[in-house]
């Protein structure tokens, strides 16, 4: 059981359920109540909520007509589905190749160091989330980020101080 | 008022597009935004319209827009199209990209757009099969299969419903045409499918567009509700991956339309003849649909008649990496590494030499300056141990460690496998295992079972380093032919091409013996 569920009262969680079931019952009318709309359905809750819920899992999997360990399954299986609710910013930085040809690696390391983070980290105040991506598709001009949902290339040291200053400010 | 244009392509705005084109708009141009030309180093590329035609400026600041407009900016580049890196090449399936506002209907068809599907129509299903047969058109994803056997074995499957799948999953690092051309030329993506929906007798597509690519999934959901009454009654939907890098793998792929973990299938059946939903399915890359339209309008025989050995055609090539001209650039086959690489990408941005260069993402080999003489060509590359895949081209400098890559190369694989099959779940971790300790140069003592004295075979003492290099090749050699699908099977192509091509980055573990042979 993850920690936030620890975290709340069996009220609290009961408000929750009664918030994904209304969400689930719309996302039905949208995308249909077949297996296949899972990973649609599932894009659209982490959109609103912010993250998929464990609670969220038996609520989609009847909806759909399918068993909770198939829900489980698909939101374990995909790195975008986080089980945990992310900092209000997201820093995304790229480490595949083509970024690393063009310096990445050290653009990590200032990251998190000046973060005080290790990727795939939320900072404690909840303000930052760092993570790493497999590729923007900006492979010419790296070392890439995506800061929220804004593409930022060419990343120096200068432009990482910049961009920190401005989200943790 | 004077007409600019400024792209809106993703690369272009991590560069600071957006604010530059406000600027313009501030100042009283009338700022129309396009796909990208294609060479990042311009962006933000402005292209001012004259009565002699667009004149370039670029790469161009937000605080520029007056000289712009002015004429007076030092950038001046004069026309675009002119430069030579774009005058080399030979743009089939580009034409319209970083030309046209990707969503006006009316560019669209100005350009030509269209006429491939409007040809398509007025020809017999098997007839528009057989233009694609002839173009020799093979597969752009990597594999490099002929696209009109695939659309061949569709149109003979039997049944009422059948799917047109576009894999728009480009995960590879080093690549980025499908994403420059659904955020540049939407409608010739749908113009293909279309096509390929008349030629197998499918109703309807999917484009399943990886989420790392925002800006292509909005484009190409625009784009489909504005064309919708063109390409009736073929319908059109995309779906959004979710961070999955196999799902390039088509199997996973049409498992992740499903509603389902992205594992891979085991193959037969072939997805021509049981794909998504069980039904018969043509499943394409961007680039290999995008390359239809200009098939059928211009004729297979057009497209064939570029190109070298059994490679037709033209391949969008991408300049990636530490490169200083990197970009986009669409050319028949045929042409050198080495032209690439040096001649047209002008060697690495850094200024330093050249050490290594990928080719194919992830999973394609490294090669050294020395077998820059090899011609871009599905065979020639197969031959030399490595693979063109969806022709991205990564460049190192010296300043690059190989073992590093090597285990790199590993490491992603255990991170994306699907774990449907061992030699890519397992190996892959002790792949980098292995690679750490010949970087440590740390010996490896016997494991307890290896003490038991059963193991009367097992080696008494920690396995020297030659030792370790035989036991990664042998590793990798389990993965190649072991694994289900590429991830697992094409992961020892960058670790051998590595370690055959810079045994010295591996330390004293000098190569025991060449893979490359194989």
């Amino acid at each position: 059981m993850s920690a936030t569920r620890n975290d709340r009262s069996i009220a609290g969680d009961a408000t929750h359920a009664n918030d994904y079931a209304a969400a689930v019952a719309r996302l039905v009318e949208d995308f249909g109540d077949e297996q296949s709309s899972l990973l649609p359905m599932l894009h659209a809750l982490q959109e609103e909520f912010g993250y998929i819920d464990d609670l969220m899992v038996p609520t989609v999997a009847s909806a759909l007509n399918i068993s909770r360990a198939d829900v489980h399954g698909v939101v374990t299986f995909y790195h975008d589905f986080r089980r945990q609710p992310a900092g209000r910013h997201r820093v995304r930085l790229c480490r595949a190749e083509s970024c690393q040809a063009r310096g990445a690696a050290a653009i990590e390391r200032i990251a998190t160091e000046r973060l005080g983070l290790r990727m795939g980290e939320t900072s404690p105040n909840g303000r930052v989330t760092l993570d790493a991506v497999y590729c923007l598709g900006l492979c010419a001009t790296g070392p890439n980020a995506m800061i929220d949902d804004v593409p930022v290339s060419r990343i120096d040291p200068a432009t990482l101080d910049r961009l920190i200053e401005e989200l943790t400010r | 008022m004077t007409r600019v244009y400024v792209s809106k392509d993703m690369a272009a705005v991590a560069l600071g597009a957006d604010a530059v084109a406000e600027a313009l708009s501030a100042a009283g141009a009338d700022v129309v935004r396009t796909g990208s030309r294609g060479l990042f180093r311009l962006e933000p590329l402005v292209e001012v319209e004259t009565p002699e035609g667009r004149t370039g400026f670029g790469p161009v600041a937000a605080a520029d827009a007056a000289l712009v407009l002015d004429g007076s900016h030092p950038a001046r580049l004069g026309d675009v199209s002119a430069m030579p890196f774009f005058a080399r090449q030979q743009r089939f399936t580009f034409a319209r990209c970083g030309v046209i506002d990707p969503l006006s209907l009316d560019d669209y068809e100005a350009h030509g757009g269209w006429r491939g599907l409007a040809a398509a129509r007025g020809m017999a299903p098997q007839v528009a099969v057989d233009a694609v047969k002839a173009s020799g058109l093979r597969g752009r994803g990597g594999a490099g299969f002929p696209t009109g056997i695939k659309w061949q074995t569709v149109h003979d499957a039997p049944g009422p419903i059948k799917y047109i799948v576009c894999n728009a999953d480009e995960g590879d690092s080093g690549t980025f045409a499908d994403r420059m051309l659904m955020e540049g030329d939407p409608f010739c993506l749908i113009e293909g499918m279309a096509i390929a929906g008349h030629a197998v007798g499918a109703e309807r597509g999917y484009i399943y567009i990886r989420s790392e690519y925002p800006f292509a999934i909005r484009t190409m959901r625009e784009a489909i509700a504005r064309a919708a009454s063109i390409v009736a009654p073929f319908v059109l939907e995309v779906r959004v991956g979710a961070g999955a890098y196999v799902c390039g793998e088509e199997t996973s792929l049409l498992d992740s339309i499903e509603g389902k973990r992205g594992e891979v299938r085991a193959k037969p059946p072939l997805p021509a003849i049981s794909g998504l939903f069980g039904r018969p399915t043509v499943i394409n890359n961007v680039l290999s649909l995008a390359a239809v339209p200009f098939i059928l309008s211009e004729g297979g025989e057009a497209y064939a008649a570029i190109g070298f050995g059994r490679s037709r055609g033209t391949m969008p090539v991408q300049l990636a990496g530490n490169v200083r001209n990197g970009g986009l650039f669409e050319v028949g086959f045929g042409i050198t590494l080495g032209e690439l690489v040096m001649d047209i990408g002008g060697g690495t941005d850094s200024g330093r030499p050249v050490k290594a260069v990928q080719v194919g993402g992830p999973l394609g080999a490294y090669f050294p300056p020395s077998m820059f003489d090899l011609p871009f060509d599905y065979e020639a590359f197969a031959a030399a141990g490595g693979l063109i895949g969806h022709a991205g081209i990564t460049v190192f400098d010296d300043t690059v460690d190989m073992a590093h890559m090597a285990r790199f190369a590993m490491e992603f694989c255990a991170h994306e496998s699907c774990g449907k099959c061992t030699p890519c779940r397992i190996g892959s971790t002790r792949g980098v295992e292995l690679i750490d300790r010949l970087i440590a140069g740390e010996r490896r003592a016997p494991d307890a079972v290896e003490r038991l004295p059963q193991m009367r075979n097992a080696a008494g003492g920690a396995r020297p380093a030659g030792q370790e290099i035989e036991l990664l090749r042998d590793l990798c050699d389990t993965m190649k032919f072991g694994s289900l699908c590429a991830l697992g099977g094409f992961t020892p192509y960058p670790v051998l091409s590595a370690l055959d091509h810079f045994p010295q980055d591996f330390g004293a573990a000098a190569p025991i013996s060449s893979a490359a042979a194989e």
